[in-house]
């Protein structure tokens, strides 16, 4: 195939990819060959993927060939190239979660969400960068060095799930799996110019995804298209019984709602407690220009407030250091992955406490602390339980403001992508890219970050969020795509087209 | 610790110190599955072999409840008077020991599925009177097993000096229960008694509701017993120690007893008791020192993220309260009154082991007397001959009630009967085969009878003349005489009526 030829394969959006699949304009072994190309060609630079799983990929994609030639039925994502967060088990391929401590591990069993993604069809490519155990919000602790920002190697990809953001904005994979915890879909979707939506808590299967806070990870798709994202939400959500908080309904019809794109006598809610102060310029400016145009579409925009948002980041980062502390214990060396201090003279705590020390990143060990301490006796009501009060607030807010609108919108991070090291020295600098994310993961309902174009002062994406009620994802995704649409028709083009070349 | 010299005896203890008492039971529930994973939970498979992601803590595994270890719960709780909650969750225990897969525990904390309930225990005091002690239930709760680690190498056997130390996941996630009493106050020189009639009481009634083996020699019942002394009449409790390794009822009682003399000679002496858990040895009878419980211990509890609250319907725990056996301490009275048994009658059958098999042998035909006989009898000494129980025996309540039965009708007596049952253990089967290929059945035809009558009276005149002359008593040497002479086939009475006739002797 030409190198035009795979160019135009790499910058299809899946939907067109699936369609020139089944109808055999293409094969599935042509279109995975010219994003493993891509993948080569850019990811030196950008360092999206922590695994390439070429051969298995290709075998994939013969395999769906094989099936499409046979005139067997295939998934709705047939021969799709799909980019797997590296939080994710699938049988055989290295699962990092980002950390030393999971070196070379290989997952006896899949994960709700490759199960899924293996009955839709696709192909998955391999696994994506994040930051260690999905802690941060720039992919620089990982555990194996960051990702950087497509539209500039300088800065950050956002994260936790950078590596699934730049694969791609980078058109390494038309689609990447995310998990969302406090935005880590969303922030790096905003900071990439691409689509990132957390799903309602349990409407994704949590089964296989290596858990950073039990209550509030929600696995999700990333797209360069509202309709894509909707396609692959669709993919991947439903009911398992194998995730006891998995919700058992049908996913909310979201690939319909991507059609319908239309908000004419919508109701929309703007967060007071979610913009002005503290947002960069370029980002208020065109979250403006994004409520202008909803207006003018149709919509009805009011500003509803959410006082108690104001103590979601605090919560939030009692909550999950508490939950993480618990959670991130197995890894003590005795069943996998990494083992340090066993030279045959120390004894079981001092070879537990060696690989953790050995294995796990300053973030993480932070966070182990934090948590510890929070869920420690005398100091529990004080720290995790007054938490969790605040948590049930925040849903209140959500559930007062959902009485009074359809959805919410908020900018989806207070500025554009910022450069690597500039908050790595402050934790709490760091958290704050995630004000706005964090209060959607404390509820458990949905939202969405779609590009609504570049800051003026730094030519740079700016995200703009979709907040709807939980099991109301398809809200969203009318919201958007109608949105994207508008915001397309005015630039002629998608906003990742403006991203330069690598 | 302050190292004594015994000088206080336990009648001594009890005079000057008031025990209180604390039982924490686990069961091992026998559901098919595991408590949070399909994995089965055999006893005594391969090591390693009945594990999967969830039960061996793997990074991304989650747990889902196994619906029948909650009713099992639920039923052990309305078992125990308890109230059931209608909405409870589950907790995370954390702490790391290479038995947890994960480093923490799913069991529950502040929240149980089952408390506030009771257990009435009968207990014999010195005077042979019987008292009715009820043991108050805090709580019954669900929570997982750990994984079995064996230390190779080192003199403790412990994890600390080991070689190196093998784990076996097998029974990490096998469903626990956990019951756990209030303090049990007043029970005084009682205190050894109860705690043996407690456990024995408690594991009548999880046996009742078929929900788990109840073997505490496999482990599937294991009791951890609470003891602390308080001066007599003092209002503050003493400090506790926790006693484990306690493998069976007469272990329970033998801990007590030893905790009770040791501490009892600790405070005498002026030391103090360490609160700390301490390990039964079965062949001293004493306990040893082992981890240092301090208070210090932090679980960190909190609700556990992957599993949703647990909220039985009432109509559900309606339907598991109407499906009760009958309580086991309320049938034994009603079996004891219905058999017109003495106390001590109706003990013997319980403490044989017999009490199923009787009933069931009566539901099999026989009366309860013949029942009784036979396996508190015969089958009760080859059951100790052979060092076995009697359920373990390769009779069954059938075939007993029909050898009680071709007794009764004169078919067999009880000599012949003994080598019935001989056959049946042998194994050649049931019991009237074998006295159909044995012969054993009572000669009822008179002809031989007759012929071995007329021999005996002929070889011994002068016992005839004995008779003959007012003393029929005397007729049993001739009885004797045929029922050798028939090797034992005989049918004794039928014997005399022939003797008496042939004589023509009228007996009283």
């Amino acid at each position: 195939m030409s190198a035009d030829g795979q160019r135009s394969l790499t910058r299809s959006t899946a939907a067109a990819l699936a369609a020139a699949i089944v109808a055999g304009d293409v094969t599935a072994l042509e279109v995975t060959n010219a994003h493993l190309a891509r993948i080569d060609e850019v990811d030196p630079a950008v360092h999206a993927f922590l695994y390439i799983d070429h051969e298995g990929a290709r075998a994939q994609a013969a395999a769906i060939d094989a099936k499409i030639a046979a005139g067997e039925p295939v998934g709705p994502l047939a021969g799709v190239p799909v980019a797997l967060k590296d939080i994710f088990t699938q049988v055989g391929i290295p699962t990092t979660a980002g950390s030393r401590i999971l070196e070379g591990w290989r997952p006896p069993y899949d994960s709700g969400v490759v199960d899924r993604l293996r009955e839709a069809g696709c192909v998955i490519l391999g696994k994506t960068n994040m930051d260690e155990f999905a802690m941060g919000s720039s992919t620089e602790h990982s555990g194996y060095g960051p990702t950087h920002n497509p539209w500039d190697l300088e800065r950050i990809p956002g994260g936790s799930g950078g590596g699934s953001a730049a694969a791609v904005a980078a058109y390494e994979a038309p689609l990447a799996v995310g998990t969302d915890t406090g935005g880590s879909i969303r922030q790096p979707g905003a900071v990439t110019g691409t689509v990132g939506v957390k799903p309602t808590y349990g409407g994704v299967s949590r089964y296989g995804l290596i858990a950073l806070a039990s209550s509030l990870d929600q696995a999700g798709p990333v797209a360069r298209t509202v309709m894509d994202a909707a396609l692959l939400h669709a993919a991947i959500g439903g009911h398992d019984a194998r995730d006891s908080t998995s919700i058992a309904q049908p996913v909310p019809d979201v690939v319909g709602a991507a059609h319908k794109a239309d908000v004419r006598g919508l109701k929309i809610g703007l967060v007071r407690q979610l913009m002005g102060e503290g947002y960069q310029a370029g980002v208020s400016q065109r979250f403006d220009e994004a409520v202008e145009i909803l207006r003018e579409l149709g919509a009805e925009v009011v500003e509803v407030s959410c006082p108690n948002f104001e103590y979601a980041l605090a919560a939030y980062y009692l909550i999950l250091p508490s939950e993480a502390s618990s959670n991130l214990a197995r890894f003590d060396g005795m069943r996998f992955g990494l083992r340090a201090g066993d030279d045959g003279d120390a004894n079981v705590e001092q070879v537990m406490s060696a690989t953790r020390a050995a294995g796990f990143g300053d973030e993480v060990k932070r966070r182990i602390m934090l948590g510890t301490y929070a869920l420690s006796s005398g100091y529990y009501d004080a720290y995790y339980g007054q938490a969790q009060k605040v948590r049930t607030l925040v849903a209140n807010d959500f559930a007062a403001a959902f009485d009074q609108v359809d959805v919410l919108l908020s900018p989806t991070t207070p500025t554009t992508a910022f450069k690597f090291g500039e908050k790595l020295a402050d934790p709490v600098a760091m958290y704050l890219n995630d004000i706005a994310t964090i209060p959607v993961n404390l509820a458990g309902n949905c939202a969405m970050s779609l590009p609504i174009g570049l800051a003026p002062e730094d030519g740079l994406p700016v995200g703009l969020q979709i907040m709807a009620p939980a099991m109301a994802d398809d809200r969203m995704y009318n919201v958007g795509s109608a949105l994207e649409a508008a915001l397309v028709n005015r630039w002629g083009h998608h906003l990742i087209e403006e991203a330069p070349a690598l | 610790m302050t190292t004594t010299d015994t000088t206080l005896t336990f009648d001594d203890a009890i005079a000057a110190y008031d025990p209180l008492l604390g039982f924490e039971v686990h069961v091992e529930l026998s559901t098919n599955s595991k408590m949070f994973c399909g994995c089965p939970t055999e006893f005594g498979a391969a090591p390693n072999t009945q594990v999967c992601p969830t039960c061996v803590g793997l990074p991304g595994s989650m747990p889902v409840v196994n619906r029948t270890a909650v009713e099992s719960t639920i039923k052990i709780g309305l078992a125990l008077n308890c109230e059931i909650a209608s909405w409870c969750r589950f907790a995370r225990k954390n702490y790391f020991y290479p038995d947890m897969p994960k480093d923490y525990q799913i069991s529950q904390y502040d929240e149980p599925l089952c408390s506030d309930g009771y257990l009435d225990v009968d207990v014999v005091d010195a005077d042979g009177n019987h008292q009715n002690v009820r043991v108050e239930i805090e709580r019954v709760h669900m929570e997982e097993d750990t994984g079995k680690l064996l230390h190779t190498g080192g003199d403790t056997g412990r994890i600390h000096g080991a070689d190196y130390s093998l784990v076996d996941y097998n029974r990490a996630g096998v469903p626990l229960i956990e019951i756990v009493t209030k303090p049990v106050p007043g029970t005084g020189a009682l205190a050894p008694e109860v705690g043996r009639a407690y456990v024995q009481a408690l594991r009548e009634v999880v046996k009742s509701l078929g929900v788990s083996d109840v073997r505490m020699e496999q482990g599937s019942l294991r009791c951890d017993a609470n003891i602390s002394l308080m001066p007599k009449g003092s209002p503050v409790w003493g400090t506790r120690t926790e006693t484990k390794n306690v493998n069976s009822f007469r272990s329970v009682e033998r801990a007590l007893r030893s905790e009770i003399i040791r501490q009892s000679n600790v405070l005498s002496s002026g030391g103090t008791v360490v609160q700390e858990t301490r390990h039964f040895q079965e062949t001293t009878g004493d306990t040893t020192s082992g981890r240092v419980k301090s208070d210090a211990e932090d679980y960190r509890y909190f609700p556990e993220p992957d599993l949703i609250p647990i909220a039985p319907e009432k109509q559900w725990v309606d339907e598991l309260r109407a499906g009760l056996p009958e309580a086991p301490g309320l049938r034994i009275a009603r079996l004891q009154q219905e058999w017109d048994l003495s106390d001590f009658d109706m003990q013997s059958v319980v403490n044989a082991g017999a009490l199923e098999l009787v009933v069931a042998t009566i539901e099999a035909g026989a009366d309860h007397s013949a029942a009784r006989k036979w396996w508190l009898g015969e089958l009760t000494r080859i059951a100790n001959s052979q060092g076995t129980s009697l359920a373990e025996l390769a009779i069954t309540p059938a075939q007993v009630a029909r050898l009680a039965e071709l007794v009764d009708s004169g078919t067999l007596n009880d000599k012949l009967a003994r080598k019935v049952i001989e056959g049946v253990l042998a194994g050649e089967g049931e019991p009237d085969a074998v006295i159909e290929s044995r012969g054993l059945a009572v000669v009822s035809d008179d002809g031989p009878l007759l012929a071995a009558i007329d021999e005996a009276v002929a070889a011994n005149p002068d016992v005839v003349g004995r008779i003959t002359g007012g003393k029929p008593q005397a007729a049993g040497v001739i009885v004797g005489a045929v029922m050798k002479a028939t090797r034992g086939q005989a049918d004794a009475g039928r014997v005399r009526e022939l003797l008496f006739e042939k004589l023509g002797v009228t007996p009283e």
